[in-house]
């Protein structure tokens, strides 16, 4: 295979009148891996992925899909792209076994016996009506509807929004086993950040419009760094701490929380001279939300009197 | 044997799985030469990437507590030592150090300590004199 990656973006930018949606984002996903968009609401992730599609025009920048140019996709070449939209439509007066036969009809390839082993997975009757089934359920079908195309890349965008734990569980299931073979792509955008753990080898996080972070999840968990210390006051108010994303108070001490840690940000914590510093674990978890909290640190109330 | 993740604690996942096979080979719940599942049989298991689990295996291969087979899988190895004395001395302390202040915040005094240690010990086959 020549081109080792399934998306590639380039500067890609969007203005909504003379608001940057997306700016410039070079970003890419290499062929056989999960990679979990993260991000806030608003950050620009559905815009991206509409872009990706070709469905809205970059107002700069370019994307390509398995190599071809997103605003050039042809049928034959959407024939190997699986797409969710936020919120899963489904005509609610079908039944899901017409759902079935509906996708069939408009996609080149079928795996009848994948869409069965997906929708079961999810509980579902495929004799109930679209409008009795629940959200997760729901889900579930337009999720089988899309892997039985056997498309060779598949972009979620949030399918997990609102499921209930046995749908997330069966969500993720699918996603790992549609994946078995190593060679098929998954971006999926999400907010649940335990299941991103799970599924991703590879983290986007975007931020503002912006692709702060694109890397596997271990190198990604390496950039940040915190440390908890012995000290009266807020480290933040007096010193500059290079990388702070937040310090908060945890009993006498404070904990302090750095993003892409260097030789000098951890003089600067020395400096501060705290009768105790002890290097803290950091979670996935803590790492996207120091990343996340980050974005808001510019516009507003983290910077100086942080709390 | 069981292994079970817990996303979104402090040790990542593949750290996760790869203490908990030592831990199954310390106490004899795994035994020289058992099979461990495949990389993608276990990752479909524990609803985790492959990529994760195949990272584990790989510590554990580095660290010489499992080998692979080509073809065959992987496989619990016959106990080596990978590590200098030195640096087997080092995790030691390391360990025992993050025992040792737990059991002083406990309030247990030195003998106590010791006692509870030895009867652990003494638990575990592999371990008897």
């Amino acid at each position: 295979m020549a081109d080792p990656y399934a998306i590639r973006a380039v500067r890609l930018t969007r203005y909504f009148g003379s608001r940057a949606v997306v700016r410039d984002l070079d970003f890419v996903v290499p062929r056989g891996s999960i990679v979990g968009l993260l991000g806030l609401n608003g950050a620009g992730k559905t815009t991206t992925i509409r872009m990706l599609m070709g469905f809205l025009d970059p107002t700069r920048g370019r994307s390509e899909l398995l190599g071809r140019n997103s605003r050039e996709l042809t049928p034959e070449d959407r024939s190997r792209i699986g797409h969710t939209v936020e919120g899963h439509f489904l005509y609610p007066w079908m039944r899901v076994r017409d759902c079935e036969r509906f996708a069939r009809e408009t996609h080149r390839h079928w795996d009848g016996a994948l869409f069965e082993q997906a929708v079961r997975r999810f509980g579902i009757d495929t004799a109930a009506k679209v409008s009795w089934l629940s959200r997760g359920q729901r889900a579930g079908v337009s999720i089988a509807s899309t892997l039985a195309a056997e498309p060779e890349l598949l972009i979620l965008d949030d399918p997990a929004l609102g499921l209930d734990p046995v749908s997330r569980r069966a969500l993720n299931e699918t996603i790992i086993e549609f994946c078995e073979s190593g060679e098929r792509t998954v971006l999926l955008s999400s907010h649940l950040l335990d299941d991103v753990e799970r599924v991703a080898d590879r983290v986007a996080v975007m931020v503002d419009g912006r692709v702060l972070v694109d890397a596997t999840l271990d190198d990604f968990r390496s950039r940040v760094a915190a440390w908890s210390l012995e000290l009266p006051h807020d480290p933040s108010l007096h010193h500059m701490i290079p990388g702070l994303v937040h310090s908060r108070p945890v009993g006498s001490r404070w904990h302090v929380t750095v993003a892409d840690p260097d030789a000098e940000t951890t003089a600067s914590i020395e400096r501060l001279g705290a009768a105790s510093v002890e290097r803290l674990e950091v979670s996935f978890e803590d790492a996207v939300l120091a990343y996340l909290s980050r974005s808001r640190v510019g516009h507003s109330f983290y910077r100086g009197e942080a709390s | 044997m069981q292994i079970r993740v817990i996303p979104g604690s402090n040790a990542a996942i593949y750290r996760q799985i790869a203490d908990q096979i030592r831990r199954a080979v310390v106490s004899g719940q795994l035994a020289v030469g058992d099979p461990l599942p495949s990389v993608r049989q276990l990752a479909k298991e524990l609803v985790v990437n492959p990529n994760t689990v195949a990272k584990a295996y790989a510590e554990l291969v580095r660290d010489g507590v499992l080998e692979t087979q080509a073809g065959r899988g992987a496989f619990i190895a016959k106990r080596r030592d990978v590590f200098t004395k030195t640096e087997r001395l080092r995790r030691l302390d390391a360990a025992l150090d993050t025992v040792i202040s737990e059991a002083l915040t406990l309030g247990f005094d030195r003998d106590e300590t010791l006692e509870r240690l030895r009867l652990k010990l003494d638990r575990l086959d592999v371990a008897k004199p």
